[in-house]
């Protein structure tokens, strides 16, 4: 595969490895936070933390936006199929999300609501057309790389005049959240874990461009780096990060050039505009209540919207009181440091964020890394 | 002169005949569906007795009977490199096979659906007929259901198999010892992603075929290279990934494998890569994993190459001491994973 | 939600479709939020829509300087 595989090349991987150690310095430890859940995917199943120095830390950020969907939101989409009868088309990811009285969008399925998984939104537009009888409702997740497909799904539907198809937004944004984890009050009740930068999403990048970024470098002097996704990608930004650290710089500089430009794609940038506006606040589980952090539809296209069309209305759900998620999230516990890691909660019984999806820090280290655990133990 | 007249049967319309409730119900519907279609396509001297059950003698000195079963519910029914048919034969033959049993007979089930159409229903029990020929295999007896409209995917297939394992071959998955090699039959994640290419959300074309095939050659010829195998199974649902750490909790040991060393077709795993889907967990229908002795591995490499459903052999990992029964893998980037259990279904990722 | 993958177009469809190959596997993509593009060109495929275009040079460019990172590291004699 072309661009993918040369991107994975291990023999490579060995030459900035050592230019990695040689450039961390051994007096000082580095923790860098990826943000986003692709590069959390990435580096687990790539096990690239064996290439790093014991002084390079990598923390797993709440770029995953199945993990942080609050579970009051699927209790919605829920609701939809099992009450409503509509057809509930969504994306492979959040069907298994545990929701409220142990139901999931799959085990709703199982109880006679019509839930179907679709690869991509213009798969929706299919199943509207072919259910003209039907109401057909897309629960919409996403950072902004999905975004502009749902933008495009209720442009469609809009032009097609279909009055069966609506969607239950549930769009967010990296920046805010980066913010939020840097300036939050509960950095108070969780401790402050001394980030020393970023490495920045890839393909919500290249929607929104290298320029949102350059506000938390400057603000915070947090230095960014906006990586590729393969893992040879991820090792370059570390060591990119590294030299920031060491030479005081504070910058916003972008090592997956080949498909992210400073100023984004304006064209889905403006049919996000178009048909979104932002919400004054949004629910993240794991992290709270965010301002200015999700898009809602705007009024002009009300009757795509599913929470007006059907008069949904949310109830917050709470996560278990020993779930750690929260401290987690932010890079101040390690999965296997909450109590519930492992044992109660496991990908096949999620109890918090983190676990919910192959993406979020504790599953991708249940799934990929915990035979480390266990040399630790042995040790 | 008689005063009855023998009725004139109409054959089954096979080209624009559907299943209907009759075909199930006892009658002399269902008997004309099973004389006309089942036993005109399986025809042997068991099912022309129109008993029901078979009576099989057991060659005597061959051994013990091994018998597993097996449903068969794919959707597609037909795909890329098979069907429903001969997926049903192939997977009985090869659970009879990596216990080291030789496959003897076949006993088949069918639930019907209302409206199932004959023409391909012909088809599916043609393709049974030529996987059981192929494989040495009768088809001794069966059973036929017909559900209403709505209740059944087209067809669902039952197959139980009996086979017979010669005194002194041990194949169990509680025999993985430290040391032992573990060795592949060829590339891994083609039934399943040639399955996925033809279900109704994906419409990318590619060239992938189902590997499905009967392996019950490959491994007598396995058996006959005198190496010590200790476990053999072939990883259908679940994958590659599941059978082995099902084979590490029951030995009660861990594995680590080598990424580079798994065959894997670039066509599959750019599909595996568009999807979301790890290759490692994807089913396969003509492929078995076998753990020997170290000592023994080489030899039976050499072996399983010779045979045409072996060719692409390799060894691809090794069993250690493991209290925590883990499954690890050398990723081809150099760096370490766990390969872990199967989270309930795959669900493709598209994060 | 990041997973995203670098394709080529083989083929320009009406209504701002096209076909991608990756590897072999084609599929009908929205080239609707991508501007200027023709058969042969890479494009970072999401959820069935392309968008933005790969930059083949500065993938080549990316490449080039992982590969002198390791030669670099060799001649300087450096242990890992």
């Amino acid at each position: 595969m072309k661009y993918v595989d040369e991107f994975r090349d291990g023999s490579l991987a060995q030459g900035i490895a050592r230019a990695i150690a040689r450039a961390a310095d051994t007096g000082r430890s580095y923790s860098f936070m990826e943000f986003c859940g692709g590069h959390t995917h990435a580096i687990s199943r790539y096990g690239v933390a064996d290439f790093l120095p014991p002084n390079v830390r990598m923390v797993h950020g709440p770029g995953c936006p199945v993990c942080v969907l609050p579970i009051g939101r699927i209790d919605l989409a829920i609701k939809l199929a099992l009450e409503q009868g509509v057809i509930l088309c969504s994306y492979g990811d959040p069907l298994r999300v545990p929701a409220s009285n142990g139901l999931s969008l799959l085990k709703a399925k199982a109880r006679g609501g019509d839930v179907r998984m679709v690869y991509s939104a213009s798969d929706v537009l299919s199943i509207a057309r072919n259910n003209p009888e039907r109401e057909v409702v897309f629960f919409a997740i996403g950072f902004e790389t999905t975004t502009p497909p749902t933008a495009m799904l209720i442009k469609q539907g809009t032009a097609e005049e279909l009055s069966n198809l609506s969607v239950l937004c549930n769009h967010v944004l990296t920046p805010s959240a980066i913010t939020h984890i840097l300036q939050s009050p509960e950095v108070r009740e969780y401790g402050t874990l001394p980030l020393d930068g970023f490495i920045g999403p890839s393909h919500v990048s290249t929607v929104i461009g290298s320029r949102p970024y350059e506000h938390f470098a400057e603000e915070y002097r947090k230095p960014v780096v906006i990586s590729g996704f393969e893992p040879l990608d991820v090792m370059q930004s570390i060591l990119m990060l590294i030299r920031q650290v060491n030479e005081g710089r504070a910058e916003v500089e972008n090592e997956f050039s080949r498909a992210v430009t400073r100023e984004g794609n304006r064209k889905a940038q403006a049919l996000v505009a178009e048909l979104f506006e932002l919400r004054r606040t949004f629910e993240w589980r794991g992290l709270g209540e965010v301002p200015y952090s999700a898009l809602k539809i705007r009024q002009e296209y009300a009757g795509f919207d599913a929470e007006r069309r059907f008069d949904l209305h949310y109830v917050p759900v709470a996560d278990n009181r020993a779930c750690d998620c929260g401290a987690i999230l932010r890079g101040v516990r390690k999965p296997v440091e909450c109590k519930l890691f492992g044992t109660v909660c496991t990908p096949e019984n999620p109890m918090g964020s983190c676990m919910v999806s192959s993406e979020g820090a504790c599953a991708a280290h249940y799934t990929y890394g915990r035979f480390k655990d266990a040399e630790v133990v042995a040790a | 002169m008689s005063a009855i007249k023998s009725s004139y049967i109409r054959p089954l319309d096979i080209h624009k005949g559907r299943i209907d409730l009759s075909h199930g119900g006892g009658g002399r519907a269902m008997a004309q569906l099973i004389e006309e279609l089942f036993f005109a396509a399986f025809a042997n001297e068991y099912l022309a007795q129109g008993n029901d059950g078979a009576v099989l003698q057991i060659p005597s000195g061959a051994g013990r009977m091994v018998m597993t079963t097996d449903a068969h519910v794919v959707s597609p029914l037909f795909f890329p490199g098979g069907d429903i048919g001969c997926l049903s034969v192939h997977g009985t033959v090869n659970d009879l096979a990596v216990m080291g049993a030789r496959p003897l007979w076949l006993a088949a089930s069918f639930i019907l659906e209302e409206g199932f159409p004959l023409a391909d229903l012909q088809r599916i029990v043609a393709s049974m007929a030529s996987a059981a020929r192929d494989a040495g295999v009768i088809i001794v007896t069966g059973d036929t259901k017909v559900v209403e409209r709505g209740k059944g995917d087209g067809v669902f297939i039952t197959t139980t198999g009996v086979g017979v394992v010669a005194d002194g071959i041990l194949l169990s998955g509680d025999r993985a010892r430290p040391g032992d090699t573990i060795l592949l039959s060829g590339t891994i994640g083609d039934h399943g992603m040639a399955i996925m290419s033809k279900r109704e959300n994906l419409t990318f074309d590619a060239q992938i075929e189902s590997d499905t095939a009967a392996l019950h050659g490959l491994v007598a010829d396995m058996l006959a290279s005198g190496a010590d195998i200790h476990v053999m199974r072939d990883p259908t649902r679940g994958g590659l990934a599941t059978s082995l750490n099902e084979i590490a909790r029951q030995s009660g040991v861990g594995m680590l494998l080598d990424e580079a060393c798994i065959p894997l077709r670039p066509v599959v795993e750019a599909a595996c890569e568009f999807l979301g889907f790890d290759p490692l967990y994807i089913a396969n229908e003509g492929k078995l994993v076998a753990i020997c002795a170290p000592g023994d591995a080489e030899r039976l490499l050499a072996v399983m190459h010779t045979n045409p459903l072996g060719h692409e052999s390799a060894i691809i990992g090794t069993i250690h001491s493991d209290p925590q029964h883990f499954v690890q893998m050398k990723t081809r980037f150099g760096g370490y994973r766990n390969v872990d259990w199967l989270s309930g279904e795959q669900l493709p990722r598209i994060c | 939600m990041c997973l995203a993958l670098p394709v080529r177009i083989v083929e320009l469809r009406e209504n701002e479709l096209g076909v991608v190959d990756l590897g072999g596997v084609r599929r009908e993509i929205s080239l609707a939020m991508v501007d200027d593009v023709r058969v042969g060109d890479y494009v970072i495929v999401h959820v069935g829509y392309a968008l933005s275009k790969l930059d083949t040079e500065e993938a080549e460019r990316t490449l080039r300087l992982f590969a002198e990172m390791g030669e670099l590291q060799a001649d300087a004699g450096a242990a890992p």
